[in-house]
């Protein structure tokens, strides 16, 4: 168990930065999920924390010790890669065993942590099968379990999920978070699905090109996007994002329509950013964003329009319910909720607050 | 699978005729005369033969000069193919570590293996002449009798040293396309379970390197066995006295230096005998070929 110290972490190759200067304090047993897109840098920042690569800038710590000149074996901290990389010539148990024996701990002791891992994760049956022998979720198993048995203070996991189907993925999850529960190991998870991120972190760092554009709970995240980038990253479908001319206690929209809106930051040109399940329909005579729809995607419980605001090419997408008799070519009003209104710097990025 | 059909039965008969050709001039039909004249025995004219059935074979087998030459060569051929894949694995470990220059480093490691046998026996001969060579000369100043000419062991180290520096390229090539196969993420996980370097080395790259080191243990073998006759032949001729003489270097003697045909044709068959007995052993190991992932 130990605290991870992040200090303006920075990261070059041959002179071409990819890490920007990234700095977080994670709790002991707290579960930090960093998510972005793919290349924008999580692998680098998690394999920087084991060991693997070496820090350009900037300082490490875990459990009070700054390890940037450390071996990853001096780090007593265990990943979980991607592709598993599991010993394909050693059994399951072998592939778990393999850290113990290296620190020397006695037979006995190996043999019940062994155990009791695959208990936990249901691996007794495989023990002494070979990994090319087992499925893709019993790989991504023994890979944890070779992770937990060495109980290490801190644990890394390089999308440990991507490689299985979506069902499997659920199941992991699932269990990934229980597991958590149950050890309270500190824990930094890297993922570019935002499912993953917002069900299994604590906290999210979301990561664009190199920099943490925001770095809070997942409710946080989702409720007060730092960016614009943040804005469009997380939530499905995306938030509607668009430039409007603020002034007179409104905006005008794409399109050339007025909207009234209240708390508006500031006058003149600003990005504002609309979930879809924050919109409702206008009630008559009722002052709107005029959606011009290009097509209704049904999924039973809720309906999503696909369209347009009227007078502009600026895409809309709508949540509907799922008896909305909508459909291609009509025209529908639509009211944004007051309390969500997301306002963004056309420079920046940054969110602007009112 | 498709399968071509000729018009008639005739072309696919003159399309593979070159190659059946060449193998019934250049194999069969001097199996057959090396079976042929297994058997018989030669008057000490060489104007008249006998057929006497096995009999050349139980000489051959009874003779101790052949026993001698059956323990020089088991002796070459292990120190052959253990330094030649003992210092190729060293080197292609080595080759992995560099950064700048890597595609020079390997080009250089290739080069000996385009130089031919008798050519590379040539050098090492005169590398290590005890009156000219430059590197005999060291040799002496720290106190060492070194006369290859005279010392059946000198001459020992020599054809194994010229042997081995010759298969060394070929082994480094093997080697280094098999731990290009070894995923990176492996020794990284191995880094973190906290195996040091060689720890890592020895327990995941050289177990997974097996089917390479496997395949080149038969080619050094064979390569060791049959394909040394170059360099026995330029830098020992199998002496002093029989000290470096192999299987295939006293086939040479016996048949046309000393031109008894009886017996050297028994000692080829015996031969063919062996080589025929490591492909087969190759041929089932490749099939069988131990596959990780
Ligand atoms: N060894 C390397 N040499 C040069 N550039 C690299 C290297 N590894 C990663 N990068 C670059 O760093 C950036 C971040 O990569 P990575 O951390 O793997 O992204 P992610 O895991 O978020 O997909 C990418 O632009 C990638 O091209
Ligand atoms: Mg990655």
């Amino acid at each position: 168990m130990a605290r991870i110290l992040l200090n303006d972490v920075r990261k070059s190759y041959a002179g071409n930065q990819v890490i920007h200067g990234i700095g977080i304090e994670i709790a002991d047993g707290e579960f930090v999920v960093i998510v972005g897109p793919s290349g924008c840098g999580k692998s680098t920042l998690l394999r920087m924390v084991a060991g693997l690569e070496a820090i350009s800038a900037g300082t490490i710590e875990i459990g009070g010790k700054v390890v940037n000149d450390l071996e990853p074996r001096q780090r007593d901290i265990a990943m979980v890669f991607q592709n598993y990389a599991l010993y394909p010539h050693m059994s399951v148990r072998e592939n778990m065993a393999y850290g113990l024996k290296i620190a020397r701990m006695s037979k006995a002791e190996i043999a019940a942590r062994v155990a009791k891992a695959a208990t936990m994760l249901e691996l007794e049956p495989y023990l002494d099968r070979k990994p090319r022998a087992l499925s893709g979720g019993q790989r991504q198993r023994v890979a944890m379990g070779r992770a937990l048995v060495r109980e290490p203070a801190a644990l890394l996991l390089d999308e440990p999920l991507s490689n299985l189907d979506a069902k499997l993925r659920v199941q992991m999850r699932l269990q990934i978070k229980e597991m958590h529960l149950r050890t309270g190991q500190t824990t930094l998870y890297v993922t570019h699905d935002q499912v993953e991120a917002m069900t299994l972190a604590d906290r999210l760092i979301v990561m664009n090109k190199g920099v943490a554009e925001q770095i809070a709970t997942p409710l946080e995240v989702y409720e007060r996007p730092a960016s614009e980038f943040v804005a469009g990253f997380i939530g499905s479908p995306a938030m509607n994002i668009f430039t409007v001319r603020a002034g007179d206690g409104g905006v005008t929209l794409p399109g050339d329509a007025v909207l009234p809106l209240p708390g508006v930051p500031r006058d003149g040109e600003l990005r504002l950013g609309l979930r879809p399940e924050h919109l409702r329909l206008a009630q008559e005579g009722e002052a709107a964003i005029p959606v011009l729809l290009r097509s209704v995607e049904r999924l039973g419980a809720d309906a999503f329009g696909y369209g347009m605001i009227e007078g502009s090419e600026v895409p809309m997408v709508l949540r509907l319910p799922g008896t909305s008799r909508a459909e291609r070519g009509d025209r529908i009003a639509v009211v944004p909720d007051p309390a969500h209104l997301h306002f963004f710097d056309p420079e920046t990025g940054r969110r602007v607050e009112g | 699978m498709r399968r071509t059909v000729f018009p008639h039965k005739l072309l696919p008969w003159l399309l593979l005729a070159p190659q059946l050709a060449i193998t019934l001039i250049f194999f069969y039909w001097p199996a057959g005369q090396a079976f042929r004249q297994s058997m018989l025995r030669e008057d000490a004219f060489g104007l008249k033969s006998t057929f006497v059935g096995l009999a050349n074979f139980r000489k051959v087998l009874g003779d101790p000069n052949y026993l001698n030459a059956v323990q020089v060569t088991a002796v070459f051929s292990a120190l052959v193919a253990l330094f030649a894949m003992a210092i190729a694995l060293f080197l292609a470990v080595q080759a992995e570590k560099v950064i700048r220059g890597k595609g020079f480093y390997r080009t250089l490691m290739i080069w000996p293996y385009a130089v031919a046998p008798a050519i590379a026996g040539m050098l090492w001969l005169f590398m290590f002449n005890p009156s000219f060579g430059t590197l005999a000369w060291p040799l002496r100043q720290m106190g060492i009798h070194w006369n290859p000419l005279l010392d059946g062991d000198h001459a020992m180290i020599l054809v194994v040293a010229a042997a081995t520096w010759k298969q060394i390229s070929y082994n480094f090539l093997f080697f280094v396309a098999g731990l290009q196969a070894i995923p990176r993420s492996l020794l990284e996980a191995a880094a973190i379970d906290g195996a040091s370097r060689r720890h890592a080395f020895w327990t995941i790259v050289f177990p997974l390197l097996t089917p390479t080191t496997f395949f080149l243990l038969v080619v050094n073998t064979v390569y060791a066995l049959f394909d040394t006759f170059g360099i026995i032949h330029a830098v020992t001729g199998g002496g002093p006295g029989k000290a470096t003489e192999t299987l295939v270097y006293k086939v040479y003697n016996d048949g046309f230096v000393n031109l008894i045909m009886g017996d050297s044709a028994a000692q080829s068959v015996i031969l063919m005998i062996i080589v025929i007995a490591l492909t087969a052993f190759q041929f089932r190991f490749i099939e069988r070929r131990v596959h990780y992932g």
